[in-house]
């Protein structure tokens, strides 16, 4: 199992550890309730050194990212990111991904630690005009600082201006006395704050600057657990739960990040089952009856017609209540309308909602 | 990983429950062990009230933020209390697992079958750790 360079930092912290995505990664500190609403309230720390991260670079860079992602990379500009995924060329999602514009003909791309080898290995394949390619991901650090005082606990730490820094844009520079961090205005939590990436020579450095840094706006580290449930809760995808390589993107709701006004892998085909329309959509809902409601559980209408599946599902720390995304069949998926859960036998109240679930 | 409280008064299965064993009486939970793997429990369900369960078979579910897991019956029970206190405030079983986040109450259907049915403390911990 590998390790990041700060898996013996959590383990001293007590952190309960999990496999995941073949690391060792704490899931919870103090409990997955309590961090939760660390990241709602106050500031939090993540470390997601699992995610990894390619550089491309040359002046046909562009136009590989163009090739196999789905959203319109020229729209980027330096000092910007952007929200994509990869088609996998049967309709289905190799990865979704986030795409770094760091300077003109080079760009990083922060894709996900279960799917590193796969789409390496796809982004080479359709690499025919010799961008050079690194993977950087094994000597990469990321932390996540999320939450409403993420800005007032890291501002002491750099000359960057934090508060200025606008959602999906980034800035390279000094950090916590290290130099070369990327400070990234992006998360998967909605409840603002950073993503700094840097060499794991620095992890343990920057990981004790931070927690210094942020002692009193009560930081605190947070594991793999309170991350689904806060991602849950805005109805961020998730791949392996929400998507994967069979599901088609439109089902799941990433139109908004498909652009036909570019040439790209599996565009005709999805221009095509745009304009003949899906069947099924990834839809949110929230429990009305007692229940949790947990991946691959049966979504049913009031007669038992199975009309859907669950995909994602927690209890929502920050609601009270249970949340879920699931496929829905298209004529179920109107906000308001009653669905139920088939929990270990037993049909159980829901209704459509449309994300995010929790509104701050 | 921290130690686990497993008192020596209890008898317990491979499953993670404990059962507190008072002549043809018993009260059933689960150990701090269990509660520490499922992380904050958000409710616990029981719906075998006045039920007569076999050894082994499922008297409720136990609902995590992030898992579900069964409870199963150390031994043949009848179920004739379910821990009431438990619908109000489920974070009982997470803080006081052999305390006051007990979960049921029961008639053992053969008190003597109990002790071969079940671990001793040391063989509990040996399980576990």
């Amino acid at each position: 199992m590998k390790s990041t360079a700060l898996t013996q930092t959590h383990i001293n912290l007590g952190a309960k550890m999990v496999p995941f995505a073949g690391y060792n990664m704490p899931v919870q500190y103090t409990g997955v309730n309590d961090e939760h609403h660390c990241v709602r309230a106050g500031v939090g720390v993540f470390d997601v050194s699992h995610m990894g991260e390619f550089i491309l670079r040359g002046e046909h860079a562009l136009d590989l990212i163009q090739r196999v992602s789905s959203n319109d990379a020229t729209k980027l500009f330096d000092g910007k990111a952007q929200y994509s995924y990869l088609p996998n060329g049967k309709g289905g999602i190799v990865d979704d991904l986030l795409i770094y514009r760091i300077e003109e003909n080079a760009y990083m791309l922060v894709v996900n630690a279960s799917n590193i080898e796969k789409d390496w290995d796809w982004i080479s394949q359709h690499n025919d005009k010799g961008v050079e390619m690194l993977n950087i991901s094994d000597q990469t650090s990321l932390l996540a600082v999320q939450g409403p005082h993420a800005t007032e606990a890291l501002k002491s730490l750099t000359d960057i201006d934090l508060e200025g820094m606008g959602y999906y844009t980034f800035q390279k520079g000094t950090f916590a006395g290290k130099e070369n961090v990327l400070v990234s205005a992006t998360g998967y939590t909605g409840a603002g704050g950073f993503e700094v990436y840097f060499d794991n020579e620095h992890a343990t450095d920057i990981w004790e600057a931070i927690f210094e840094a942020g002692q009193e706006y009560g930081i605190q580290p947070i594991g793999l657990a309170a991350r689904d449930t806060l991602r849950l809760e805005m109805g961020f995808c998730l791949y392996g739960n929400d998507i994967d390589d069979t599901t088609s993107p439109l089902e799941a709701g990433l139109g908004w990040v498909t652009k036909f006004t570019k040439d790209f892998i599996d565009r005709p085909f999805l221009e095509q089952q745009k304009a003949d329309g899906v069947t099924q959509r990834l839809t949110g809902f929230q429990m009305v009856g007692r229940g949790i409601p947990r991946q691959g559980y049966n979504i049913l209408d009031a007669e038992n017609n199975v009309i859907g599946r669950v995909t994602s599902g927690t209890q929502s720390p920050s609601l009270g209540y249970a949340v879920g995304l699931g496929y829905l069949n298209k004529a179920f998926t109107t906000p308001g309308t009653e669905i139920f859960i088939s929990i270990r036998n037993k049909s159980v109240a829901a209704a459509v909602t449309k994300p995010p679930f929790y509104k701050s | 990983m921290a130690d686990h409280n497993i008192p020596d008064n209890l008898r317990y299965t491979e499953d993670h429950e404990w059962i507190k064993v008072d002549g043809d009486s018993a009260t059933i939970g689960i150990t701090d062990f269990a509660q520490s793997e499922l992380g904050d429990i958000v409710f616990v369900e029981i719906e075998t009230e006045g039920e007569t369960i076999e050894g082994g078979e499922v008297f409720g579910t136990i609902e995590a933020v992030k898992t579900v897991s069964d409870l199963f019956m150390p031994t043949g029970a009848t179920v004739d209390q379910f821990n009431e206190k438990l619908e109000e405030d489920p974070s009982l079983v997470n803080n006081d697992p052999y305390g006051a986040g007990w979960m049921i109450k029961v008639s053992l259907t053969d008190a003597a079958a109990l002790e071969g049915a079940t671990l001793s403390a040391a063989q509990y911990a040996e399980l576990v750790g």
